[in-house]
Order: structure tokens, then sequence, then C-alpha cells
């Protein structure tokens, strides 16, 4: 029997058939496709799990080597040197210290910016601003790290003439300007999500615009505000380049900003640069500081996070 | 006139007082707020001209086609500018569709569950990561484990890595952006979720992603500390193999597994130096590292600015 014989004896079977055949085939590929699609997502969850297992097994083996109560009470780090101490304490203290610096600048500058942004700025103002506030965001660390070296460090000496030529208020002020991108565009999201109905009520009884922003907005933004401090935090401790060229890299346990010091990150572009070799001490040293760096940012990210979902959920 | 009326007067005088005072305030902090955001301009301003200043000595046609030198004054770019384009070549290859696809799959086809929360939280979270965080990742895994050697290979694959959250995001808020009534009307006459996807979605989310994309890409072009964190040299004197041959099959790979150096390493390479003659080719190279990097994130700036001015649903 041909199969035009098999269609005209029975027209509906053949049809159906074949389409449902077609339909396996349009079903399959849509399942291909959303599995590889579904793989594509899936590698976030492998990086994040990779960069755990990393860092969890290299610092294993470190602390095979060095006690724990060493590494976090031992006021020296020096992996690198005959008589070897591994304590972090010297490298935490670089990188708060940096940090705090970095945020008296960025913390006033970039509240005043979000507020002015929020609630001062006409339309126009706000539609330039904002791209290039983006624009310094994009402008590269090691930029910034020449210009804090050779720029900022040598303005200051001509008002601190004893600063050394590497020191941790150069970097520390320059990192400041950095995030206050950061922290004005994240604050003024959290400004600009409290409702119209609080400024006019403000306005209704004859407050001022900076009245309004200062006692009502702002309080009523509390919670964001504070999200957008955590993570310039965040960004000011996990900061490399700016330390690392204009800090000086000697671990010094000091909280004066006059001193040169290293940073959990600037030890590790030491002695990535010195090229030591796999399974070192040396080697595991920077898995175990980057272990720690890793543990604040995400404490401190985790923090942001909750402080930003409660003012979303507030309005 | 009555004493009641005098004191009232001057009630009256003492609240317009209060309200100059206070409109003076909104004056005087508009100006405050407005110099706060400019700190930040002027300081990327005066960042421009220092280096310019610094540097302009060195620019000249050797600067960019000759090796680095001992000798200050011959130190060129050559290594570093090439360097730079593969790393970029890689990091392009992989971030670009792993990226995009992830993006399309979080936005359009994850089920509202547990399992899409932890790959949005993951997003969320490697993008709060510190770059150097993916340096050591990169060295564990990539050199040590995988053993691809501190070559082009892996220092892509390691930004890669780093603006993937970047491009993730670009692609969903894009995606976001497309109203549903485009989606319906393509599964009202018979497309499939790919359909859609493919011919509807990812035409009209093409503007948002690009941008997503060269951002990330001038991240990645700017990014130093993973790259040193992989061990690249930073005294790299010949250029890697020629990705493109004479004959078939006119392309060859050994270049991915070459050594390297890209820009913003040697320009901490040379600032590193005591020698002040290599501080002004570190000056020269962070002219061009912060041209290029300002072209690119203005570039996309713009055509955001274009795309949310032009659709209109």
């Amino acid at each position: 029997m041909s199969t035009a014989t098999q269609v005209l004896n029975n027209p509906l079977e053949h049809v159906i058939s074949d389409r449902l055949a077609k339909n396996f085939r349009r079903h399959f590929k849509e399942r291909v496709i959303e599995f590889i699609l579904m793989m594509a997502a899936l590698s976030a969850v492998a990086t994040t799990i990779a960069i755990v297992s990393i860092l969890l097994y290299e610092s294993a083996s470190f602390f095979k080597t060095v006690s724990i109560v060493d590494f976090l009470t031992d006021t020296q780090w020096t992996p690198l040197f005959e008589d070897a101490h591994y304590g972090i304490l010297p490298l935490v203290s670089g990188t708060f210290t940096t940090s705090a610096i970095a945020l008296l600048v960025a913390v006033p500058l970039g509240t005043i910016g979000a507020i002015y942004l929020s609630e001062f700025a006409s339309h126009k103002v706000r539609e330039i601003c904002k791209p290039l506030l983006e624009l310094l965001v994009g402008v590269p660390t090691v930029v910034f790290g020449y210009f804090a070296l050779l720029f900022v460090t040598p303005l200051l000496q001509k008002i601190f003439p004893e600063l050394p030529g590497f020191n941790m208020l150069g970097p520390g002020i320059v990192m400041g300007i950095m995030i206050i991108p950061y922290i004005s565009s994240v604050a003024e999201d959290a400004m600009r999500a409290v409702p119209m109905s609080m400024r006019e009520g403000s306005y209704a009884m004859g407050a001022t615009r900076f009245q309004t922003a200062v006692r009502v907005v702002a309080p009523a933004a509390t919670s964001g505000i504070i999200a957008a401090y955590i993570l310039g935090i965040s960004r000011a401790v996990g900061e490399t380049m700016v330390v690392a060229i204009a800090a000086g890299q000697q671990p010094n346990l000091t909280f004066n900003p006059m001193d040169g010091a290293a940073t959990i990150t600037a030890y590790i572009v030491q002695v990535a640069m010195g090229d030591l070799p796999h399974g070192s001490i040396g080697y595991q040293s920077i898995f175990a500081a980057g272990l720690v760096l890793a543990l604040i940012t995400l404490f401190l990210n985790l923090l942001g996070h909750l402080a930003r979902k409660k003012y979303r959920e507030a309005y | 006139m009555s004493e009641q009326q005098a004191s009232t007067l001057k009630d009256l005088d003492a609240v317009r007082a209060m309200i100059r005072r206070h409109k003076l305030n909104d004056y005087i902090f508009a100006i405050v707020g407005l110099l706060a955001l400019m700190v930040g301009l002027l300081t990327l301003l005066t960042l421009f001209i220092d280096l310019v200043m610094d540097g302009y000595t060195r620019f000249n046609a050797g600067f960019f086609t000759e090796f680095p030198s001992r000798r200050a004054a011959h130190a060129g770019l050559l290594s570093a500018w090439v360097g730079s384009l593969l790393v970029m070549l890689v990091t392009a290859v992989t971030a670009v569709p792993l990226g995009v696809a992830a993006g399309v799959y979080l936005e359009e086809y994850a089920p509202k569950n547990w399992f899409s929360d932890i790959i949005e939280i993951n997003v969320t979270n490697l993008a709060g990561v510190p770059s150097i965080i993916y340096g050591l990742l990169a060295l564990g895994l990539f050199v040590y484990i995988l053993d691809l050697g501190q070559s082009i290979l892996t220092a892509g694959l390691t930004l890669a890595l780093l603006i993937l959250p970047v491009v993730i995001v670009a692609t969903r808020e894009s995606i976001r952006a497309i109203p549903v009534h485009i989606r319906e009307a393509a599964y009202a006459v018979g497309a499939t979720k790919w359909q859609v996807v493919s011919d509807h979605i990812l035409h009209y989310s093409f503007g948002g992603i690009l941008t997503g994309i060269i951002i990330g890409m001038a991240r990645a072009l700017g990014e130093t500390a993973p790259v040193i964190t992989i061990g690249a040299l930073t005294f790299i004197a010949f250029l890697p193999p020629s990705p493109i041959g004479a004959e078939p099959p006119y392309l060859n790979f050994e270049w991915l597994s070459a050594g390297f150096t890209v820009l913003p390493i040697q320009m901490f390479n040379w600032l590193s130096r005591p020698d002040h003659a290599f501080h002004v080719n570190a000056a020269a190279t962070g002219v061009v590292i912060i041209v290029v990097t300002l072209l690119m994130n203005g570039t996309a700036i713009w055509l955001r600015y274009r795309i949310r001015k032009n659709i209109k649903w």
C-alpha cells in the first residue's frame, strides 16, 4: 500500500501522528535549550563553590603548619622571613585603617551628594550628574594608585613634612573619593524610595527642602543609607591596587595613618609578584589571607543586603 | 500704633527673618551638595591632567611599537596592548554567551522556587566579591588544578568570571523592561518559548545587553589585581604566536597558552620601580588606559541614554 492510499484510507490518523512527531521534535529542542541556559546560570553557583573550596582547601594546608591561635593573636606577619610569624593582625589593622580613612572621606561627601541628587537636583542636573559619577566608577584602580603615590602623597607632604613616601593617609583619601559614587547612588536609591506623601506632609507644615531632607526623608531612609555605607566599607576592604602601590607593602601593626602598612590585599599582590613555588607555606598563606578577606566582605555584603531589603519592604 | 500691634509686627519680622535664614540654608546646601558631587569629578580631571603632564613626552609611535626595555626612554607598550587585546578576546568569547544565557534563563525560564533563589543570591554575592579573590580562585583552579599555566587563556577566563555578574544583571534588567504583551502576542501565534526569546526578547533587549557587555569589558581591561595574582609576568619582550596563520587551517590556538602582560600590569610594573624615568612611562600608560576605558564607558552610557529616550512601548 502506498502512502497516498494510506492517507486516503485513514486521513485523520496520519495527520495526527505526523503532527505529534513534529511536536515531539519541537518539544525536545525546547528542553535542550532550556537545559543549556540553566547550565549557564549554574555557572554562577559553580564559581561560588569553586571560590569557597579553593580558599578552604589551601587554607586547610596552611593551618596544618600554623595554629589558628597564632594566626589570630600573633602581632607579626613575616611568612617570607627566616624567623616566620603568621599573625594576621598587622594586615587586618592596615586594611581597617585605610578603609576607615576612606570612609571618613566618602561617608559625608557621599551622603550630602545623595541628599542633593534625591531632594535638590532638578531632573536635568540629575541626568548630567549620574552618568558622570558612573564614569568615575569606571576608572581603573591602578590609575588611582598612581595618583595616590605621585600626586596626593607629595601634596600631603607639603602639609605634613614628616609624612613618609608610603603612608596610609594618601591611598585612604583616594580610595574614599573612589567609593563616593557607590555610596551616593545606593543612598539616593533609598531616599527616592521614600513616598512623596511624606515629603508633601512636611512641606505642608512649612518646612524647607533642607529641613524635609534632613528630618523627614533621611530618617525614613536610614536602613538604605546604612546599606550604602556598608557596601562602601566592603568596597574599601577589598580594594587592592591603590593600597598596594601607595601604602607600602610592609606589614605593620599600627592604626596611625601617617605610617606605611600592608593590607590583606596588598600582601596577596606582593607574594603573587614574587612567584613563590606552588605548595610552599608562603603560597598557602595568601589563601589564608584571602579567606579572611572573603569572610569580612561576605559578612559586610550580607549585612548590606539585609539593610537594603528592609527599606525595600518598608514602602 | 498700639503696643500689641507693634509686638505682632516684631514677631512678623522675626518670622520673615527665620524664613530668609531657612531659604538661605536651602541655597547653601544646594551648593554644598553640588560641590560634594563635584569632588569626584574634579579628582578625575586632576588625575587626567596630572597623567598627561607627567607622561606626554612618551607619546610617539615608538611607545606603541616597542617592547619593554631596561632603558625607560626606549621602553614601549607593544607586548602590553597586544596582551590586553588577546585577553579581552578570550574574556568576551566566554563571558558574553555565558552571561546572556544565564540572564535569559533567570528572567524567562527559571521557575519561582528555592533553586532559582539560590542562583539569584549567588549572582548578587559574586558581584560583591573583591576582584583579588577571583585571582586566588584562578591561581588555585586554572593555573594549578587545571594546569592551564600563567597564560592568556587563564587570564581571559578569570576576567570572564569577574564580569559575569555585570553581564547577567544588564541582560536581566534589559529583558525585564520588555512589556509582557510582546511575549503574549508571540505565544498567541504559536511561538515556542525559545522562538519568543530568540526572535523577540533578544532583539529588543540587544541595546541594553550591549551596554552591560561594554561596561564589563572596560572593567576587565582595567582590572589589575586578579591578573597579578595568577602570576602574569611583568617583563615580556615577545609577542604570543599569531592567532591567524598564512596556511590552512588559518587559525591556531597556541597563543592561548602563551605568557603575556597587560596594560595595567605594565603600568604597575613601571610604577613600582624607584627610577623616576619609568614613572613617566607609567603615566603615559595611565593615559592610554584611562582614555580607552572612559571611551568604552562613555559609549555604554550614551547608548543606554539613547535607548531609554527612543523606546516607547
